[in-house]
């Protein structure tokens, strides 16, 4: 049974304000009697665990890196969203919110959206106080530009590098508390299991990954900030170590997931070079305001890009769609290149890449002020694929990018086990089917610095302050549980490695639970998915032993989580019979190929919830109200 | 024609390694062989050849750092031919493609070599001195809340960019590598010079240049003898300026650190 979303009653712009005032509050003094576990030391990570230290809770802080900076917020290249309005442009709280919520494809809660555009004006104001070098304009003041699925220009940024300054910020909120005895910082150490006592989340399970050595942590309460679980897909735009490990195994002790099969693929990525390649790389969405995005208009025109007319080529989201133009939303952009690709005008050697060309904003503007815009992006194109971007068109191709879905959690941010909490990306709630650019970074820092300080208190504030330890058995027995599959991972002694069962399960979510869906084809893909996981656990080979750095054995283990959270991910895609947003069904589209939702029968969250090894998982559904805004036809033309 | 270059021949190379079981092992050069190497592939992807090639003949992979593959996060770490982070100019590794390489090379690949950096296994090195130094002093004191507008800030634009110059340091310790001496001055001065430009910063100005200092002695990383290896290799161009601010600001804070003279 989910619970209640506990979204507080009364008019959208007042709900926040109210629960504020109504959330129970733990005093001063009693405040240091409260340890957190925060697993994850990104943006909503790093936040977070400083807010709260900074409020006098007991923080340890968790990452799997050598350092909470190298967490996957520091890839973050175009921006961050804030209804500030300093353009004089027509902003407000209310448009950012109506932004969301439409771009999202109405599949988000309406009073969660509202307040991350409420707080996301003080997120600018706090990073600014940090010493966050925004860009600026010559007199001063704080510069913006526009993003996708925005008509006003709202998007703070730091060159193509607003996640890394945006981190670094907050790292050194959190290093101040570390260095005051507030955050216990343990690096180098990745959670694999959650620890529920009376069924409260009391800590967590994690291996050392330099020793090996599995350890037991206990707390009050536990928040995951664990990030996206886009790598299920071996190929994205994700750092190598992001996993689903940590919220998976949450899954698994209790938490629901929701909404598992809501994918980002992002327009804008270098296409693939060839069957060794490792990641993909993002080409900031901020290069749609001044990049056009063509295609030949004649199928196989292989001629040199430069030699093919104006008349000859097809600026086709500018054609499609006139009022957004090559700002439509990521869905959109990413689908009409997939289409143009099939219909067989795709460009360089694969045929699986279409050209964004800048060409006219240099000559109009310059190749210098060009440069001072997107230099550092320019530069990183040309040293992976050895190509001039002043020169040439970018070749480009959508990659998986974020996960709109993850661990259901309630208007305060806790997931179905009392005690856990989610934020980030690692939950499913802001961003409904589909996310819009520069808002992954507004909701990390929402949570963590302005949300969860206030929701955790609520639930501490009834919960005894007695200390928690790790004597409980419940710690004992997760230990062991974890002990026993690193066990059963060494032990199996077959002949393929992790790497090649993550590949294989990448090419099989990608073939059919990727950009398109249909019906046969998850149902197909759900079949080879069991198959590849028996093949998993019986053809696994590793070397070495867990007393050691082991990178393989880590790797392994996420892969296992993968795979199982694929399944999952398939069914969502399967039982979800309409198109939103990221989730295209083919068999659910417009004359105009457009995604065709169906509000009557799917104008919820698919909240899953785990029954047991072999068993179907159970489907939850909470019925999303919309009280605000009229649920249309999404329309950028 | 636009496009990964369809002529580029494959390429045989020999590796020598740095293999080192723990910190406290002794470590050395081993040689390996790795064939029908792409130039299109990244340095570390030419690694992964070489690690699934081991795994599947039942010897350990060599361990090394990375992460984000796109020279952000600051994790690849590679003493690649005597040079940190490889041959290519203001590249990290995981940008570093083979294309920059030639069918039957040698490549030396090693760890990071300094006192304050042990080596974990192989090529992966423990760099928390860099977080001990930022935690000493790294960051502006505010709490979360209560911040005025941002607005409420202004910085001349060249301030603002200067001081973004510096903090786009990405803490992988490449100045240390490079340094004959291991020291770490680009790295505490690039975070010095963003928050000494900065109207934020100047409060704390004076205590936060001379504690950073203060840890990085304690760390163990050696002296600074200006010859700028630091600057030349690092990956993302933080200036040798940075280093001359700090110094600045170190002698400044001395004589009048209690804030009042």
């Amino acid at each position: 049974m989910l619970p209640d979303s506990k979204i507080p009653e009364g008019p959208l712009a007042e709900k926040w304000e109210k629960h504020k005032f109504n959330v129970k509050l733990v005093n001063p003094a009693n405040k240091r009697k409260y340890d957190v576990i925060i697993v994850g030391t990104g943006l909503a990570g790093a936040s977070a665990a400083a807010s709260l230290a900074e409020l006098g809770y007991n923080v340890k802080a968790f990452t799997y890196h050598d350092s909470p900076r190298r967490a996957h917020s520091i890839a973050a290249q175009g921006g961050i969203n804030a209804a500030k309005n300093y353009q004089n442009d027509g902003d407000s709280v209310f448009r950012l919110f109506y932004d969301t919520i439409k771009g999202g494809d109405y599949r988000a809660r309406e009073a969660n959206v509202y307040r991350l555009a409420q707080v996301s004006v003080n997120i600018i104001d706090q990073c600014v106080a940090q010493g966050v070098p925004f860009a600026r304009e010559y007199g001063g003041l704080l510069a913006n530009r526009s993003f996708g699925g925005a008509q006003v220009s709202r998007t703070f940024y730091a060159r193509g590098q607003t996640g890394q300054q945006l981190l670094l910020g907050a790292y050194s909120a959190l290093s101040r508390q570390v260095a005051y005895g507030k955050v216990k910082l343990y690096t180098r150490s990745e959670m694999l299991d959650l620890v529920v006592v009376d069924g409260k989340a009391r800590g967590i399970v994690t291996r050392n990954l330099i020793t090996g050595e599995i350890q037991t942590h206990s707390a009050h309460a536990v928040i995951l900030a664990t990030g996206g679980y886009g790598n299920v897909f071996y190929l994205s735009t994700n750092a190598k170590y992001c996993n689903v490990t940590a919220p998976w195994r949450a899954h698994k002790k209790g938490a629901f997931f929701a909404n598992p099969c809501f994918t980002q693929i992002h327009p804008t990525c270098i296409p693939v070079s060839g069957d060794y390649q490792s990641k993909l790389t993002l080409m900031s969405e901020s290069l749609r305001n001044d990049g056009r995005v063509w295609v030949p208009k004649a199928k196989g025109d292989k001629r040199d890009p430069r030699q093919i007319p104006e008349e000859e080529r097809d600026y086709f989201l500018e054609r499609k769609y006139p009022a957004f133009g090559n700002l439509v939303p990521r869905d959109v952009a990413s689908r009409n290149a997939k289409q143009a690709c099939d219909e067989g005008r795709g460009v360089g050697t694969t045929g699986l890449a279409v050209y964004l060309d800048f060409a006219d904003v240099i000559k109009r503007e310059g190749a210098d002020k060009v440069s001072q815009k997107y230099g550092n992006l320019f530069e990183m194109y040309e040293k992976i694929t050895g190509e001039n971007p002043y020169e040439l068109p970018m070749r480009i191709y959508p990659a998986v990018h974020y996960t709109m879905g993850g661990l259901w959690v309630d208007y305060n941010l806790q997931t179905t086990i009392p005690g856990l909490y989610a934020t980030g990306e690692c939950n499913f709630s802001d961003h409904g089917a589909n996310r819009l650019g520069a808002s992954a970074l507004m909701q990390g820092l929402a949570d963590g610095y302005f949300v969860i300080p206030y929701t955790i208190g609520d639930y501490l504030a009834q919960t005894a302050p007695t200390p928690v330890t790790t004597q409980h058995p419940a710690f004992a027995q997760a230990e062991a549980e974890v002990r026993e599959r690193i066990n059963k991972l060494i032990s199996i002694k077959g002949n393929r490695t992790p790497t090649e069962f993550h590949k294989a399960l990448g090419h099989i979510m990608w073939e059919y639970c990727g950009m398109a869906r249909n019906a046969e084809g998850l149902r197909h893909a759900k079949a080879e998915i069991q198959k590849l996981r028996k093949e998993f656990w019986s053809d696994l080979k590793l070397v070495g032993t867990n007393e050691e750095l082991n990178q393989a054995l880590e790797n392994a283990g996420r892969v296992a989580d993968f795979i199982e959270l694929g399944e999952l991910m398939v069914d969502d895609a399967l039982h979800r019979n309409e198109s939103c947003g990221g989730h295209f069904r083919e068999e659910y589209q417009t004359p105009e190929n457009e995604a065709l939702r169906d509000d009557e029968n799917f104008a919820y969250v698919a909240a899953w919830e785990f029954a047991g090894e072999g068993k179907p998982e159970i489907l939850n559904k909470e019925e999303l109200q919309f009280e605000n805004v009229k649920l249309t036809q999404r329309s950028y033309k | 024609m636009a496009g990964s270059n369809p002529n580029a021949k494959p390429m045989n190379l020999t590796l020598k390694v740095w293999r080192q079981k723990n910190r406290n092992a002794e470590g050395q050069i081993v040689e390996y062989q790795v064939k029908d190497i792409s130039p299109e592939m990244s340095f570390l992807e030419m690694l992964d050849v070489l690690n699934e090639d081991l795994l599947h003949k039942g010897e350990e992979p060599v361990a090394f750092d990375h992460d984000c593959r796109e020279g952000i996060c600051g994790s690849c770490n590679l003493f690649i031919n005597g040079r940190a982070h490889g041959p290519e100019k203001g590249t990290t590794t995981c940008q570093l493609h083979m294309r920059k390489f030639s069918d039957g090379d040698t490549i030396t690949i090693e760890p990071w070599r300094a006192n304050a950096f042990p080596v974990n296994r192989d090529l992966s090195v423990d760099r928390s001195a860099f977080d001990r130094i930022i935690q000493a002093g790294g960051y502006v004191s505010v709490n979360t809340g209560g911040a005025p507008d941002g607005n409420e800030i202004p910085i001349p634009k060249p301030v603002a960019d200067r001081a973004f110059e510096a903090a786009t340091c990405i803490a992988c310790g490449a100045c240390v590598a490079a340094c004959k001496n291991a020291s770490a001055m680009l790295f505490v001065s690039a975070k010095i010079s963003q928050l000494a430009l900065l109207p934020q910063g100047q409060v704390e100005r004076k205590t936060r240049v001379e504690n950073m200092i203060a840890q990085m002695d304690k760390e163990g990383f050696g002296a600074c003898t200006n010859i700028g290896q630091c600057a030349a290799e690092c990956p993302v161009g933080i200036s040798l300026e940075n280093i001359a601010l700090m110094n600045r600001e170190f002698i400044s804070a001395k004589a009048t650190s209690n804030n009042l003279a």
